[in-house]
């Protein structure tokens, strides 16, 4: 599995707030609550992204609340990939239990500048900047993750 | 080497004689909680992968509460989702309007959570119920949908960092200032994927409310749980009000911590988070030019009643400054209940203050009290990020129930009166 697409780059400790915020909460619809992904911290991102691109942030991403309709709406915009310092831990269980690949990498999340494109090879956590032409290498996850992520999520996983 | 009070807690539902940090588990589930907002997103999931049967009907919570009475036609039909479910499977614990409460306030005073449960919540302040002893922490809506299916979580076991409290806090003080400077010596991440364990001499100055509020907020450290050694006190709360009988678990004298910090309550101060991070705290006697437009006192940090009973202490025979907008929300009905028959809502709308039954709807900028461009609130909540309440050019002040009932007075950030 792969994702190849342009960077787009955020900072330290976006919260589940910004990515989706509470107001829009009254519906469990992704595609109604994908239109509002990131606006308050960035009101282009929905109109500028495009399948398979890739979110790069600092530490702690998706701190906050532990509303999993944040990874859903960053899926459902066709984000392939986001790539952190770190990730809130109820963000991380979140986005493996739907699906969306995410990976930690310091340096990539430091040296991989917006706009670049990168391509992401997520069996192998190798993160290559195609505009600067520099790799990167992510951790991978353990083996009991690697087979939830597999089995395309944790239901699946449990109904195997 | 020996296990911290969560990791024994862990062991014990994972069948296991010991576990050590880092250490992937199932674990078996005493109770399975989800609300409003979370808990169709679960039943969504829970349908798609074909499930037909929750595990046990006496162990699934499901609390409305983040928007109700419900605020519009799409969040009442979330809640007949809810409703529909929690009837179709019999759950035992739903909490529907006249019921319901803020979850975190309403499951420890109605004897849902217990010392030594191992539970998880479709809610990130699930960790409150490490205030009672239990392990307890916040997961998505897909491990929500799990656990009511199977009974069990999976989880990394996670390391600790320990807290040694010692004194008392001061009189201007209770735990939400406590939580608050902790978050700020840390940070947002400082406790990420680690248990926050409470311990010391100090703990048995510490009201059960006062834990629940210290546990509430771990979450805001970046914590997968925090918790508190059983006591008199928890034994106390814990008689005669829960259904389940408590198992008290104690860390191993050789338990490893990663880090041990000391903190005298004695030398807390009246604390406040300044917009936008919960980390970036500040005396309150730092702030007295920082003018506001709203107070908030309620939520599942501090709508309880010794939050109420502060806010009365300040507001009785006193008027809310002009200017300000005053709402007061206690967390449960039961406390609703009680602070009508103390006199206590008479005396907060004689202040000019506003009253309502238990809703989660400001704290998370959901409803009743959204702040315009450029508006500041001070608030009893737990989360003060960009657009939390409302407008994304608003701001929110994080403070205990005395800071902010003392600044609904004056109309700016005020510290408590000493007397």
């Amino acid at each position: 599995m792969n994702t190849k697409g342009k960077v787009f780059k955020y900072p330290d400790n976006v919260d589940t707030d910004v990515i989706i915020p509470a107001r829009y909460l009254n519906t469990s619809n992704a595609e109604e609550l994908s239109k509002h992904c990131m606006e308050d911290i960035d009101t282009e991102f929905v109109k500028n992204v495009n399948k398979g691109d890739v979110m790069v942030a600092g530490w702690n991403f998706g701190c906050g609340s532990s509303r999993e309709h944040a990874p859903l709406v960053i899926k459902t915009c066709g984000t392939g990939c986001v790539i952190a310092k770190s990730f809130a831990r109820i963000f991380y269980r979140n986005a493996i239990n739907i699906g969306l690949p995410i990976l930690e990498c310091e340096q990539a999340a430091d040296e991989i500048k917006a706009g670049d494109e990168v391509s992401v090879d997520f069996d192998t956590g190798v993160i290559t900047d195609m505009t600067t032409n520099k790799t990167y290498q992510a951790q991978p996850f353990p083996e009991f993750i690697q087979n939830i992520i597999s089995a395309g999520g944790l239901l699946k996983s449990l109904k195997k | 080497m020996g296990m911290t009070m969560t990791q024994k807690i862990l062991a014990s539902h994972a069948g296991l004689p010991e576990v050590k940090a880092g250490q992937l588990i199932s674990a078996k589930l005493d109770l399975v909680l989800g609300n409003d907002i979370t808990t169709p997103v679960a039943l969504n999931e829970f349908n798609k992968a074909g499930f037909d049967s929750v595990f046990d009907k006496d162990r699934i919570a499901i609390v409305l509460d983040h928007f109700v009475p419900n605020k519009d036609i799409k969040a009442a039909e979330q809640s007949k989702q809810c409703r529909e479910f929690a009837c179709a499977h019999c759950v035992s614990h739903f909490y529907d309007v006249g019921k319901m409460g803020i979850e975190h306030a309403l499951l420890p005073e109605q004897g849902v959570v217990t010392a030594g449960d191992c539970i998880i919540g479709a809610d990130s302040h699930t960790c409150t119920y490490g205030a009672v002893g239990a392990f307890s922490t916040g997961v998505g809506s897909t491990d929500m949908a799990a656990g009511m299916a199977t009974g069990t979580a999976w989880f990394k076991v996670p390391a600790a960092i320990k807290f040694e409290l010692k004194n008392s806090l001061p009189k201007t003080c209770s735990g939400k200032d406590v939580i608050l400077t902790i978050i700020g010596m840390i940070g947002v991440d400082g406790a990420l994927y680690k248990s926050m364990e409470f311990s010391g001499d100090g703990v048995k100055s510490l009201s059960m409310d006062d834990r629940l509020c210290i546990c509430n907020m771990a979450i805001e450290a970046g914590a997968k749980n925090g918790i508190f050694p059983v006591d008199d006190i928890t034994r106390a709360y814990l008689n005669g009000r829960t259904e389940r009988r408590p198992i008290e678990f104690s860390a191993d004298p050789d338990a490893e911590y990663e880090k041990v910090i000391e903190i005298d309550l004695s030398k807390i101060v009246p604390t406040v988070s300044c917009p936008h991070l919960p980390e970036n705290t500040k005396p309150a006697s730092e702030l007295s030019d920082i003018k506001i437009d709203q107070v908030v006192i309620g939520s599942c940090t501090n709508g309880r009643m010794e939050d109420m009973e502060a806010a009365y202490s300040v507001l009785n025979g006193k008027k809310v400054a002009d200017g300000v907008r005053c709402i007061i929300i206690p967390a449960t009905m039961a406390i609703y209940k009680e602070c009508i028959e103390k006199g206590y809502i008479t005396a907060f709308i004689d202040a000019g203050a506003v009253v309502s039954t238990p809703t989660c709807g400001p704290c998370l900028g959901g409803y009743m009290g959204i702040l315009a461009e450029g508006e500041r609130c001070i608030a009893t909540t737990n989360r003060n990020f960009v657009g939390r309440m409302g407008h994304v050019k608003s701001e929110v002040y994080l403070a205990s129930p005395l800071t902010a009932a003392s600044s609904a007075l004056t109309g700016y950030i005020t510290a408590p009166k000493e007397d």
